[in-house]
């Protein structure tokens, strides 16, 4: 079965994977989720607004996002991105932005609709009291929200906001629809390509996957035990 | 920067000369409604039997089982259609793996079996959360009633835990048709590549985006509705539903 199994590939290549494809797959995923985080918490905020408007505007922005595939999306901002950034500098042609630039911003407002829900379930987590222990102490809703809210809903929903972010990371896998962007699956099945050794680079790419994804989760796992707010 | 929109597009020839561009929607549409269909069958399956496991006596028995959903859930989905699609083939047997390969639909094979155990280990877990959840009382009143084990299981367990997570199924239903489009990196032509194929014929970007976007969203309008009405026909009295509100995941 593993006869004629070919390590020598996985050797030669395994350098240039982690400092190209893997790098890129990580840089992605942090400034994504970080992104993805700001937004989502704002879209949190609009979702719980008494505004009839803003709220309805943000629910609607959540409940589209969240029908549709994320390869869908993907082609969506692909195709849209360089279109609005004609739109917003005023040019004639269509403003290339580049394949990190396009990918960002394509995860940073998928992800938001994703990460905005667990900030909700978090927020509503906070006791009504505290909030209006803010209010007494005589803060406003911006002061409330940014030092007695927030806080906690963050800290509550730590290991949850982790869980998603290693999702965001195996999410950034699916860039290889589009081809030209050097995430870590599109660059090994390149590789795999050229020297016709699917089998060797895409059981790597597993192993990877599976060993970074399984010692995350468990280092979120360990957290959660540590954050938990004893009440 | 102006776009030439033209929304008659959907009801213009495609190049294969007898159907509409609507057709060629519509025909992806089967691919993703079989696919997901399909898969949901298998991964309810194979998810209620592991999800029981888990939360069995048995020690070994429960790693294994904890082991399937740990690999199953790890590798990012187009990895594991890959693996089906390229790698299965190359380590079974030469015969088999030749047979696999000239199926007449191997890449519809191939994405129902990696889309089936993708969700399987995603529903075990839903499965022993909602067994979990039980009173522990209940598991004691059946073995006191004289059910064995499996009984109790089959008459008490899995109806009660089954009907407190309908909402988190209803998600992951919701979430089986949209992993299908993953099939598309395979060469299923599902509802999104069908969408990918109308585009590189007519430069209509964004017209056909739209109008698979609007079938995304009707599908998922319908399994929203169908959940809400099946959560209300089975609901057990006194017991409340964990709720529709689904936070991270997808």
């Amino acid at each position: 079965m593993f006869s004629n199994f070919d390590f020598d590939v996985i050797q030669r290549s395994w350098f240039y994977l982690f400092t190209t494809g893997m790098k890129f797959t990580l840089t992605l995923t942090v400034v994504a989720m970080i992104g993805g985080i700001l937004f989502g918490t704002v879209l949190a905020m609009m979702r719980l607004s008494h505004n009839k408007v803003i709220s309805f505007v943000a629910t609607s922005y959540v409940n589209l996002i969240r029908s549709v595939p994320l390869v869908l999306v993907i082609f969506w901002f692909y195709f849209l991105v360089p279109f609005i950034g004609a739109w917003i500098t005023g040019a004639s042609q269509p403003v290339q932005v580049g394949a990190f630039s396009s990918a960002l911003i394509t995860f940073i407002l998928f992800e938001a609709a994703y990460y905005c829900e667990i900030m909700r379930s978090g927020i509503q987590s906070i006791p009504r009291g505290q909030i209006s222990a803010g209010y007494a102490l005589g803060m406003n809703y911006w002061q409330m929200m940014g030092n007695v809210v927030l806080p906690q809903a963050f800290r509550n929903m730590i290991p949850i906001l982790l869980t998603q972010t290693i999702v965001l990371f195996q999410d950034v896998s699916l860039v290889y629809v589009l081809g030209s962007v050097p995430d870590f699956v599109t660059v090994a099945s390149k590789i795999a390509q050229r020297d016709g050794r699917l089998v060797e680079m895409y059981m790597f790419v597993a192993v990877v996957y599976f060993v970074m994804s399984f010692g995350l989760s468990t280092l979120v796992k360990k957290l959660q035990q540590r954050v938990a707010i004893i009440r | 920067m102006h776009y030439n929109w033209n929304w008659g597009i959907f009801w213009q020839e495609s190049p294969d000369g007898v159907s509409t561009y609507m057709d060629t929607l519509l025909a992806g549409l089967k691919w993703t409604l079989a696919l997901s269909i399909s898969a949901w069958i298998m991964a309810l399956i194979i998810g209620t039997v592991i999800g029981t496991i888990r939360t069995m006596p048995n020690k070994w028995a429960v790693r294994v089982a904890n082991g399937y959903v740990e690999l199953f859930r790890n590798i990012p989905l187009i990895v594991q259609m890959f693996l089906w699609y390229f790698v299965m083939p190359e380590i079974v047997p030469a015969g088999i793996g030749n047979w696999l390969k000239s199926l007449p639909n191997a890449s519809f094979v191939t994405a129902f079996l990696a889309l089936g155990f993708f969700t399987s280990s995603r529903i075990a877990v839903q499965v022993s959360a909602g067994i979990n959840a039980l009173p522990r009382g209940q598991k004691l009143a059946g073995t006191a009633l004289g059910l064995t084990l499996p009984q109790t299981y089959r008459y008490v367990l899995l109806p009660m835990s089954f009907r407190i997570i309908i909402p988190s199924l209803t998600n992951e239903f919701a979430a089986i048709i949209k992993n299908s489009s993953v099939a598309l990196t395979i060469g299923l032509v599902e509802l999104t590549a069908a969408t990918y194929s109308m585009r590189e014929f007519t430069f209509q970007t964004f017209e056909s985006l739209t109008g698979a976007t609007v079938i995304y969203v009707i599908i998922s309008g319908i399994a929203l509705l169908l959940a809400r009405w099946l959560e209300k026909a089975i609901a057990i009295p006194g017991f409340i539903a964990s709720g529709s509100a689904n936070t991270g995941g997808h």
